[in-house]
C-alpha cells in the first residue's frame, strides 16, 4: 500500500447550517496525479482549502505529510504552505506588481537568491508556461488564460513537494491546454511530487490522472483508476463521465419548485 | 421571531465589530518586526500617502487659514483687538483644526483608498494567494498601510497648519493691513510649545493611528464584493470621522484639566 501525503478522514465540512461535505474519505499517495472532479459548487475548492488549512473542518481530519493541519499553530501552518504550490481558480495574480515580479515573489520572500538567479528562475518558470515574452507586461494586461498561465509559474517557482492545481486548463486553448497538461505530469514525476488537480474535464482527467475522486451531494461518489471509473456502473459517476442531463446528480442549486416559483 | 434576533443583531453585531477590531489591532501589533521589507514597504506607502494627499491639504490648508482670520478679524474689530487676529489663528489652528480637519481629509483621501485597494485584493483573492504562499497579509499588506497613515497623518497635520498660518498670514497682512510685526509677534508670544503645540502632535498622532486603523479594518474585512468594497470606503470616513471627534473631545478634556 503507498505512503499518502494527505490524508482526509470522516471529514464533513459545512458553512453555517449548510453542509457542504459529508464524511469524506480522501487519500492521496504521495508521488501520484490525483483528480478530484464533480459538478460546480460541490465543494471542490473548499476541499483544497481545507487541505491548505485555510478552512478548518467540522468534524474529521486533515492530515498532510503526518501532521494534522487544523491543530497546526499559525508558525507550523506557515511552514507547511512553504511546501506547497497552489493555482488558485481564478489566478489571483497581484495586480500591482508586473508578470516578473509576481512569479518572483515566493522567491523573494522565501530565499536570499541574488538578483541574477532570481530571474534565470523567474524566466524558466514562465518559458515552461510560453509566457517569457510576457515578462514585462502588468496583469491587466494579460487574457484569462495567460493569468493563469502566470500563476502556475508562481505557484511552482520554488518546486514544492505538493502541487494543487484549481482547475488549471479551464480558458485555454487546445495546445495551450495540452501543453499545460504535460507540464502538469512531467514536473510531478521528474521532481517527484505530489499533484492534486481539480477539473471539469473527464477528457483531461482520464489523460492526466493517476487515481479520480468524484464528489456529488456531499460526498464520494466514485474513485479509482481512469480505467476503473469507466468500469464503474454506480449510475452517479455514469452520469457524471457522460455528461448526462437525467440522472440522480443534480445539475440545479437546491431550490424550491419552479411552478411555484415562477407563478407565485 | 425576526423582531426579538434583529433586536438581537443590534446589540450583537456592533460588540461582534469591536471584539474583532481588537484582535485585529493586537494582530497589527504583534506582526511589527524591525525588518528592511517592512521599512521599504512602508516607506513606500508613506510617498503614496503624501502623494494623494499633499496637494488637498495645501489647499485646504492655505483656506482654511484665511477664513478663520477673515472670520475672527470681524469679531474682534468689535472689540477693537484686531491685534490678536494671530493669535486667535494659530490657537484654533494648533489645538484644534489642524489635527481634525488633517483627519478628517485624511480619511477621506487616504484612508478610502487604503480600504478600497484592501478590499479589492480581498475580492480577487491577493489575500489569500498571500496565505498559501506562506506570506502574511496582515504583515505584508495591513502593516505597512497602518505605519505609514501613523507617521503621515502627523506630517499632514503639521504641513495643514503651516499652510493656514500662511494662510492667514497672507490675508491679515496684505489685505487687511495688520502689521506683520503685530501679528507674528503676538502669535510667537501667546503659543505656548507645551500645551498648544504638544497638544497638536499628541492629537495627530491618535488621529493617525484611529484613521489608518478604521481604513485597514475597513478593507480586510470588507465583503468580498464590489459592493462590499463600496459600503467599506463610505464607513471608512463615516467611521473615522465620528471616532476622531470623540476622541477630540477626550483627549481635549484630558489635556487642559492636567
Ligand atoms: N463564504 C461562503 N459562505 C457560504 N457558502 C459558501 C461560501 N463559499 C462557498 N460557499 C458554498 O460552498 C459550496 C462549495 O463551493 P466550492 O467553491 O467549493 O465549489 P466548487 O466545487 O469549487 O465549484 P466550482 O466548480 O464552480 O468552482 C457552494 O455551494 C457555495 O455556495
Ligand atoms: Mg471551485
Amino acid at each position: 500500500m503507498p505512503d499518502d501525503l494527505i490524508k482526509l478522514t470522516n471529514l464533513s465540512f459545512a458553512w453555517g447550517e449548510k453542509v457542504i461535505l459529508k464524511d469524506i474519505n480522501l487519500n492521496i499517495p504521495r508521488g501520484s496525479v490525483v483528480a478530484i472532479m464533480g459538478p460546480s459548487g460541490v465543494g471542490k475548492t473548499t476541499v483544497l482549502r481545507l487541505i491548505t488549512g485555510q478552512l478548518l473542518p467540522t468534524k474529521g481530519t486533515v492530515e498532510v505529510d503526518g501532521m494534522c493541519v487544523s491543530s497546526m499553530n499559525h508558525k507550523n501552518l506557515y511552514k507547511m504552505r512553504r511546501n506547497i504550490g497552489v493555482l488558485l481558480q481564478n489566478g489571483a495574480l497581484f495586480t500591482d506588481l508586473d508578470v516578473f515580479e509576481n512569479v518572483a515573489v515566493p522567491v523573494r520572500e522565501h530565499t536570499n537568491l541574488p538578483e541574477a538567479l532570481i530571474r534565470r528562475l523567474v524566466l524558466i518558470k514562465l518559458q515552461a508556461v510560453g509566457l517569457r515574452g510576457a515578462v514585462d507586461l502588468m496583469p491587466s494586461e494579460l487574457s484569462g488564460g495567460m493569468a493563469r498561465r502566470v500563476a502556475l509559474a508562481r505557484a511552482s517557482v520554488l518546486d514544492p513537494s505538493l502541487m494543487l492545481y484549481d482547475e488549471p486548463l479551464a480558458g485555454l486553448d487546445p495546445i495551450g491546454a495540452s501543453t499545460i497538461l504535460r507540464l502538469i505530469r512531467d514536473t510531478n514525476d521528474a521532481m517527484g511530487m505530489t499533484s492534486v488537480v481539480i477539473t471539469h474535464s473527464v477528457e483531461d482527467m482520464m489523460e492526466l490522472a493517476d487515481y479520480a475522486y468524484i464528489i456529488a451531494s456531499q460526498s464520494i461518489v466514485g474513485q479509482g483508476t481512469p480505467e476503473q471509473l469507466r468500469e464503474n456502473t454506480d449510475p452517479r459517476v455514469v452520469q457524471f463521465l457522460n455528461g448526462e442531463i437525467d440522472g440522480p446528480v443534480p445539475f440545479h442549486y437546491p431550490a424550491s419548485d419552479i411552478h411555484q416559483d415562477l407563478l407565485g | 421571531m425576526s423582531k426579538t434576533n434583529s433586536n438581537m443583531d443590534a446589540i450583537t453585531k456592533p460588540l461582534a465589530t469591536l471584539g474583532r477590531s481588537v484582535l485585529f489591532f493586537g494582530q497589527i501589533l504583534a506582526a511589527i518586526r524591525p525588518d528592511l521589507k517592512l521599512l521599504r514597504a512602508t516607506l513606500a506607502q508613506v510617498y503614496f500617502i503624501g502623494a494623494r494627499s499633499l496637494v488637498i491639504i495645501m489647499i485646504c490648508g492655505f483656506f482654511v487659514g484665511m477664513v478663520l482670520t477673515l472670520q475672527s478679524y470681524v469679531e474682534l474689530s468689535k472689540f477693537g483687538a484686531t491685534d490678536s487676529v494671530g493669535t486667535v489663528l494659530a490657537l484654533s489652528l494648533f489645538r484644534e483644526l489642524g489635527p481634525v480637519l488633517t483627519a478628517l481629509l485624511f480619511s477621506g483621501r487616504a484612508g478610502t483608498s487604503i480600504a478600497a485597494e484592501i478590499g479589492l485584493m480581498k475580492a480577487t483573492e491577493q489575500l489569500s494567494a498571500m496565505e498559501l504562499m506562506a506570506i502574511d497579509p496582515v504583515k505584508r499588506v495591513v502593516v505597512p498601510r497602518f505605519i505609514a497613515g501613523v507617521i503621515s497623518l502627523p506630517l499632514l497635520s503639521m504641513l495643514f497648519t503651516l499652510l493656514a498660518l500662511a494662510g492667514g498670514a497672507t490675508y491679515a497682512i496684505n489685505i487687511m493691513g495688520i502689521d506683520s510685526g503685530i501679528f507674528w509677534g503676538n502669535m510667537v508670544s501667546s503659543v505656548e510649545f507645551q500645551s498648544d503645540f504638544m497638544m497638536s502632535f499628541w492629537k495627530s498622532l491618535a488621529f493617525g493611528i484611529i484613521a489608518s486603523f478604521i481604513a485597514v479594518f475597513s478593507g480586510y474585512f470588507t465583503t468580498p464584493t464590489g459592493d462590499g468594497i463600496g459600503r467599506a470606503t463610505t464607513q471608512t470616513v463615516v467611521v473615522s470621522a465620528v471616532v476622531v471627534l470623540i476622541v477630540d473631545f477626550l483627549i481635549t478634556v484630558l489635556m487642559t484639566w492636567t
